[in-house]
Parts: structure tokens; sequence; C-alpha cells
């Protein structure tokens, strides 16, 4: 087993979530639920396992990630800022005219984005057609596709993931955020998607389940799935919209309402201060 | 006309696919469970390690394009013109065109002459909402020696195209050393009292049109606009410049494809009577292909009555 400082992974996400916040906060507008409750599973993957290199985002034989859900990226950019990417600084001009910082991923415009998203289900798609050329080309880098729970829902995630299936990708991974929300309510009332893990069993998936907010269990899951042979893998990550700030935990209100000058405050307060 | 060969532009595709295999070994094509009837079959038993069967999922099929392109690969995805331009469409938007994925939309069985399959299989809407999506290259080749030769400047070209390829067998117009750079149009036949803009399969039956009508003295430049995007602007204003009158032709809607592209040139360089001869903003129905073309309007016949309109 790998020797790991979890309270450094803790550290970083809970710098992941003040930036992401303040951005949001900055252009009064974006997703900040949905980044709070992804932002341990991509410290987790850009700070502990994946084979990148900030200094040269395009290395040929990296490991990819596709934020499915581009919403969240916020989380995303920030994550991306803290390990070198860029000046973590340069996101705060998120979502504002002239900006790199695109309220969904533009991969054009910003160093280490994998994939232009915002319409869910494709970027879990393309994921899958990223891991057939890298099959195709006998590489052994993974792809990670990271999705809501409610991003379930469209049917393209289930035409990939036969693909995905059908073509033994072993080295794609696909991470579910399931935090359980989506715009208009609980996932599961709005239109169920559960049992997340059994329903891609049956699509032939390996399948793991694991709390999205723990650095150890996170870093657990994503090390047995190099292990994993002949077959895709799901992690379902269990998490909470909005986790880390009590105000926003669990409330589909804060899917894609910005904070206030008092709530960031008070969020900032919460997650420990701006160090 | 008895003796003019007659070749499918899907068969010239998958001719193409399978020559262009051998030289470009980053040439992968996918196919949405039609691969015998959109020709990508060829290309699957000369490089299976390079050929992705979709399965029925055309969505999926042009999202996973757009990673496989991203990876490097150079993508020709196919299916029904009306599954992929239609069905597929905002994945197109916004996984392929938004990124500039070099992903080659292939697709077959456009317009009417897809023939008894009826309306549900009969798209005269793609070549309009493929023109819609920034950097999408669209063209629509008039016959087999066209169709190999720009989708080899196509796949040789980074970027997102769409290629639209017809089911009927079609006239082969062009011999084989006529040279073709996608967005430059050619003019087929000169003429000087209007000129008749065609795409795709109607390119031939312009050429029998001008036939007819020089017969009646009336002298009509003829114009293979196989690019509908980008559009060769400088050829169509000096054809409004030099004839006067423009008719349009393409089996697609009269809405929104040929007839409106040119229309937009014309209207701001040199406003002349443009008459559009296409599918008149209806549904078509089933039947054999040269019935459908009849019914809809779609004929040398209806071309050339739309030219004496313009020349009066």
């Amino acid at each position: 087993m790998k020797e790991r400082n979890y309270t450094e992974l803790e550290n970083t996400a809970r710098k992941v979530r003040i930036n992401a916040l303040k951005a949001i906060h900055r252009a009064n507008s974006g997703h900040p639920g949905g980044s709070l409750s992804v932002t341990d599973i991509l410290v987790a993957l850009y700070f502990d396992h994946m084979n990148i290199d900030p200094e040269n985002p395009k290395m040929d034989g990296r490991d990819r990630l596709v934020l499915s859900k581009g919403h969240a990226v916020p989380a995303l950019y920030a994550t991306l800022g803290e390990r070198g990417y860029f000046d973590v600084e340069e996101m705060m001009s998120l979502r504002q005219i002239d900006s790199k910082f695109q309220g969904h991923p533009n991969m054009n415009k910003v160093p280490g984005i994998e994939m232009s998203t915002g319409s869910l289900g494709q970027g879990f798609s393309v994921a899958v057609g990223m891991a057939i050329a890298g099959k195709m080309d006998s590489s052994s880098a993974k792809v990670f596709a990271v999705t809501g729970d409610g991003e379930l829902q469209e049917g393209i995630i289930w035409e990939a993931a036969m693909a995905a299936s059908k073509y033994k990708l072993d080295n794609f991974v696909a991470i579910v955020d399931a935090n359980g929300l989506q715009i208009d309510g609980n996932v599961d009332d709005v239109k169920k998607v559960a049992p997340i893990d059994e329903k891609f069993a049956a699509f032939g998936f390996n399948t793991i389940t694991c709390d999205g907010h723990s650095m150890k269990e996170l870093c657990e899951a994503l090390d047995s799935v190099d292990h994993e042979c002949g077959r895709p893998t799901v992690i379902v990550c269990r998490t909470h919209k909005g986790q880390g700030v009590s105000f926003m935990t669990d409330q589909a209100g804060w899917h894609g309402k910005a904070p206030n000058d008092e709530q960031l405050a008070a969020a900032i307060e919460e997650l420990g201060g701006d160090r | 006309m008895a003796d003019v060969k007659k070749i499918a532009t899907r068969a010239a595709y998958g001719e193409f696919l399978v020559e262009e295999g051998a030289k470009r070994p980053e040439l992968v094509a996918m196919s949405a469970d039609l691969s015998g009837s959109n020709k990508t079959d060829g290309f699957e038993k000369a490089y299976p390690e390079r050929f992705i069967e979709c399965g029925i999922s055309e969505q999926d099929m042009y999202a996973q394009a757009a990673g496989l392109a991203l990876s490097g690969k150079v993508v020709c995805a196919s299916t029904f013109a009306m599954f992929a331009a239609g069905r597929a469409y905002e994945i197109i938007r916004n996984s392929i065109g938004y990124t500039g994925a070099n992903v080659k939309i292939c697709a077959t069985h456009g317009g009417i002459t897809v023939g008894e399959d009826g309306a549900s299989h009969q798209t005269f809407e793609d070549l309009a909402l493929m023109r819609e999506i920034p950097g999408m290259a669209v063209v629509n080749p008039a016959d087999a020696v066209s169709t190999k030769a720009l989708l080899g400047k196509l796949v040789g070209t980074p970027g997102p195209a769409y290629v639209r390829l017809g089911r009927a067998n079609v006239p082969v117009i062009y011999d084989e050393n006529q040279t073709f750079e996608v967005g430059k149009a050619i003019t087929l036949r000169e003429g000087s009292d209007a000129t008749i803009i065609a795409t795709g399969i109607m390119v031939s039956e312009a050429l029998e049109a001008a036939e007819t009508l020089s017969e009646e003295g009336i002298c009509v430049r003829v114009i293979d606009m196989h690019t509908i995007k980008p559009l060769d602007a400088e050829t169509i204003v000096k054809a409004a410049e030099e004839t006067g009158a423009i008719v349009t032709a393409e089996e697609h809607s009269v809405l929104g494809g040929l007839g409106g592209a040119v229309a937009e040139v014309v209207v701001r360089s040199c406003p002349v009577r443009v008459e559009m001869v296409g599918q008149q903003d209806t549904f078509g129905e089933s039947g054999k292909p040269a019935d459908l073309l009849k019914k809809y309007g779609m004929t040398a016949e209806d071309i050339a009555a739309a030219v004496r309109k313009v020349v009066k």
C-alpha cells in the first residue's frame, strides 16, 4: 500500500473549495453545490493518482480526465491552478467577458482541460472514444470520466457504457459524484437512477462504491482499478452537494446560485480561512 | 444518357475509405449498424482493428468520434444523414464543432432519393443544420469522382466536416483528371442569360436542364457548388453580375440550404432574382427515387422551368 499524507490532500481540497467559491462569488454566477461535492474526487485524482505534467499539459501518454458534469468546472479550474497548470488567481475572471475561464470547460482555452463539456452525458461518451483510441495505440494511460448522478438520466451514458464494456476498456474509469440532488430536487424523485452500481454491473462494469469525501477511500478505490483487467470500472462516490459549507450542504437550491459577500465570508471561515 | 456510368456517391466513399486506409494509419471508420448501407464494410474487412461498430447509437458514435479525434485519430463516422445531422445534432455541435475535433461526418442516404423508406428517413434539413455550426465544412459532392477527391482533401485537413452522400446511383460527370478544392466551385458550363447553381445529385439534373434550355435559345451557366461551407462567394457574385439571375438546385429544403446560402451572398453583394429548386417545406414519402424527385419538383424539368421564370 502506497504511503500517503491524507492531511495534505485534505488541505489542498480545502483551498480548492475556497477558490472555487471565490470565483463564483466574483462572477455572481456559477454552480457551487456540484463544485463542492466533486472537489475531493478531483484532488485525489490530480494530486495523487494521475500521470500528468502541468509543465507539459499535452504530454504523450498522460492520463486524461473529462469533466462530464461540466458545470462543476470551478472546482476543476481551482484544482488545475493549485496543481500548477496556471496561476490560480487567473481563474477569478470566471464567467466574465474575455476570460479563458468559461462557465463550462473549453479545452481550447485553458491548459489541462481535456474536453469541452457542459451538455450532460457527452463527456462520458467522448472519454470512451479516448479510451478506445488508447487501446488502438496500446497505451497504458487511463481516461477518467467524472459524471453526476442526475447526469446518468442521459441515455448516451448507457449507450457509451455498452461500448466501454464491448471494447473491454480497462483503461476507462467512470467516477460518479453521487450527491443525490439535481436542479429539480432529489435525483431519485426526479427520475430514479438507483441502484447505480447494480446498473453499471449489469452493463459489464467493475463497480466500486466509496465515500467521495474520504481521501483514504478515494485513493484506495483508484489504486484498486490499476489491477482491473478486461472490463471498465465505475467508482460510485457517495457525496454531499455543497460539502464543506454547512448552509450549502445537501441543498438543491445551491446548485446554481452564487454566494453573496456575507455567505462567502461565512463559507471561507468554515473552510478554515483564506490562508 | 444510356451509356453514362452511374455510381452512388456512398459507393465511392466506401472505395475511398479502403484506399485511404492504406495510406493513413491514423484513419478510423465508424458505423452505427449500417455498415453495408453506408459502405464502411469494406474498410471493416480491410482494417478491422481500426473500425468501430457502434450499434444503434448514433449520438454515442459521434461523441466517441470526438474522443478518438482528440486522441490523434482521423475519424470518418457514418450513418444515414437523418440520424447524423438530425438525431446527433447537438452532440455534433458541442463535442465536434465547439472543440474543432477532426471528425468527418460522412452521412449517407441524404435527401429524397432514400426512396422507399419514406419520410422518417429522408432528410432535407441536414445542410442547413450543419452549415450553422461555426468551423464546420459542409460538402455535398455531385458524383463518384468528386466524392473521392473532396474526401481526400477533407481527410488531409484537420477540423470538422460534414459530407452528404447519396443512396441512389447517379451519373459520373467528372473525368478522373479533374481537380477539386474544398470551397472552390466548378463552372461546368458557360452561359450569360442566367446561372444554375446546383449541389449534390442535382448537378447532373442542372446540366440536363441547360441542354434543354439551349435548344430554346437560353444560354445558362452551370456551377457545381460542391461546398456549401466555406461558400465560394466570389463565384456566386460573378455569376450574379454577369448573368443577372440565379436558380439554385438542391435535394434539400429550399429553406436554409444551398438556396439560402446563395441568397445571403447575393442580397448583400449583387441583388438579382434568385429562384430555388428543392424540397418545398414539406415531408417526403415512400416511392422510387425518380418518381419522388418528379413529384417533389427536383428534376431537370423543374430547374428549366425556374430558369424560364427568371429570364422571362
